[in-house]
């Protein structure tokens, strides 16, 4: 079949140019040119264009009223060597993407594992129970009164009545705790589209595959979690891996709901946050173009990385 | 159906458990669901309590004497505000209604050739789209709100719709789980001489049902709670949520009220998930990404 295609690819290559092929080809497809075309021009519109713009908004001083004046590097020498609150930012993001980031793919891994292994009724009641928070809506400001800062917040009169604790703690006053409660509640949320593919994955691996796997010496259940699991559901791995880093670099609604917009000394603060503070109240768009691309690159990159590593597993 | 038959089947032929890891497990499952569900039974509760309730101190998390009183409440401040409540109700179902419409059709009608059909450009298209999953809308938002202003949208419906038509993530699940049409379907119809639209249309498109509703929640998560943004200012345009925001801003006094229409805003996509669970779980089996 193959060397009969391929002969005959050659043969039609020899009597008309590339380029002429790639015409005919086109227009041979052009139903599925026209198909595409309200989506691919709608996505290019609002998703590949806006990244390109930002890119070169970036090197320029802009603030919606004057046309954008020329500035090189400076946008982003001010953030990296004058701007303290965008460097606080950065710490935060990339504390959210080392803890919240890992610890919420393996609780989205743990728990689909876990349930996996309940009766079909079971697991469908546990799913709804493990994916609600991060569909019902902005719910998760029932937070904001379980963590309030007088004794009437449910953490504060918990602790108390324990007799922990003898007067209410400013849980979202105190830069102490509004990083960890934060990272709390995003983790609370992030049993999502990644959980739901893993639950997916899970049910689909091929059951001889452990029948195999145990005629081969697979000893008990962690063998045939590495060896035979997680390399059967290695797509289902990667895609969860991209939700969940962009997830955790993108924390903002969260921060700025539970800790407050500033939150205290920049506690909470984080890359998005800050560039939603130039954008959209200050309007240097040129600045927070510089923070845009700097996230952009930080996303990217994470999720190439992750992308390689996951190859890798069980091999 | 098959699913449910597959895991029972491959639990017999599994390695046993011990019962101390059966009640390991339990136990586990156990404490993470109850924290999980927690603040969602916590938020039911609320809704029902009347207000010597919500202020009791020590606070109990549980129901005594449950009233619809809030519900009330809330009719009455929402009958006296300046824009009725039925308003912002109708704008967020309006706003998550046709965005979810429009991007189940625009990314099926995408989603078709990028899986069942090789031509110029079609993994290059389809390489950029799993790249821009790879960010957030976030880095895109300013770019996005110069586009409104010169398309002058800024302030309607439509600058937070038409965007959510071609989110990335859509397209993505949707081409996945085309990919998984037996083409003897399609060859079938093309030999009676059904053009491509048609296919599309009347074969495809119920083919991927499951699809569809996946696509419906993950709409649901991006517009159900949306608060309008940066790109809604007139009072009468603005949504639920943003409502919600402003009735916990009335502090103590409004606490009833806060706490039915935060029931409100969460039992919605909670019901849709329910009955559509099955389907997901099914268009996620294809959502892997291949190497």
């Amino acid at each position: 079949m193959d060397i009969s295609k391929s002969d005959h690819v050659k043969q039609r290559k020899e009597k008309q140019s590339i380029l002429q092929q790639f015409k005919r080809n086109v227009r041979m497809h052009k139903h599925s040119y026209i198909l595409m075309a309200p989506y691919f021009s709608l996505f290019f519109l609002f998703t590949v264009l806006p990244v390109i713009i930002s890119i070169v908004v970036s090197f320029t001083y802009f603030n919606m009223l004057e046309l954008p004046r020329w500035v090189g590097w400076q946008n982003y020498a001010r953030l990296f060597l004058e701007d303290d609150v965008f460097l606080i930012a950065l710490k935060n993001t990339f504390l959210f993407a080392a803890i919240t980031g890992p610890l919420s793919y393996i609780a989205c891994f743990v728990f689909a594992w876990i349930i996996n292994e309940f009766s079909p009724k079971i697991r469908a009641f546990l799913t709804l129970i493990f994916f609600a928070p991060s569909i019902s809506g902005n719910i998760f400001f029932i937070w904001l009164i379980i963590f309030s800062g007088d004794s009437y917040g449910y953490a504060n009169g918990f602790l108390m009545k324990l007799g922990i604790i003898y007067e209410p703690i400013q849980w979202l006053q105190d830069p102490q705790y509004v990083l960890a409660i934060v990272m709390f509640v995003q983790l609370w949320l992030s049993l999502g589209t990644a959980f739901l593919a893993f639950i997916a994955g899970l049910q689909n691996i091929d059951v001889t595959l452990y029948e195999a796997g145990a005629i081969d010496g697979v000893k008990n259940r962690w063998q045939d979690l590495w060896y035979i699991t997680l390399p059967s559901m290695r797509p289902q791995l990667m895609f969860g891996a991209v939700i969940q880093i962009t997830m955790s670099f993108s924390v903002a609604d969260v921060s700025m709901a539970i800790a407050g917009f500033p939150s205290v000394q920049y506690a909470a603060h984080t890359v998005v946050t800050h560039l939603i503070d130039y954008g959209s109240i200050r309007f240097e768009m040129g600045y927070a173009s510089a923070i845009a691309t700097i996230l952009f690159l930080m996303m990217m990159t994470t999720n190439l990385i992750t992308q390689r590593l996951l190859r890798k597993v069980g091999e | 159906m098959s699913i449910a038959k597959k895991g029972v089947s491959k639990r017999k032929k599994r390695l046993n458990r011990s019962w101390f890891g059966t009640l390991m497990l339990f136990s586990f499952i156990g404490l993470f669901g109850a924290f999980m569900a927690l603040p969602l039974i916590y938020t039911i509760n609320n809704a029902f309590k009347p207000l010597d309730e919500i202020f009791l101190f020590p606070p109990r998390f549980f129901v005594r004497n449950p009233t619809f009183t809030n519900f009330a409440d809330l009719a009455n401040l929402m009958a006296n505000s300046w824009v009725p409540f039925t308003r912002y109700m109708f704008n967020t179902v309006f706003i998550t209604a046709v965005g979810t419409a429009g991007h189940i059709i625009f990314s099926a009608a995408a989603a078709y050739p990028l899986a069942k059909h090789k031509f110029p450009g079609s993994n290059v298209l389809f390489g950029i789209v799993v790249l821009s999953l790879m960010f957030s809308p976030h880095v895109t938002a300013i770019p996005n709100y110069m586009t409104m202003s010169v398309l002058g949208w800024v302030d309607s419906y439509w600058a937070v719709i038409v965007p959510s038509f071609a989110f990335p993530l859509g397209l993505y699940l949707m081409k996945q789980f085309m990919e998984q049409i037996p083409d003897s379907i399609l060859e079938a119809s093309r030999i009676d001489g059904a053009s491509e639209y048609r296919i599309f249309w009347k074969i495809v498109m119920p083919i991927v049902k499951p699809a569809w509703l996946t696509l419906m929640i993950l709409l649901f998560q991006q517009l159900w709670g949306t608060d309008g943004g940066n790109f809604i200012y007139s009072e009468e345009l603005k949504t639920m949520h943003y409502a919600l925001g402003q009735i916990i801003q009335g502090g103590i006094a409004r606490a009833g009220a806060a706490a039915a229409v935060a029931l409100m805003l969460m039992s919605v996509p909670i019901i849709v998930f329910l009955f559509s669970q099955a389907s997901i779980i099914q268009t996620m089996s294809s959502s892997g990404m291949k190497d």
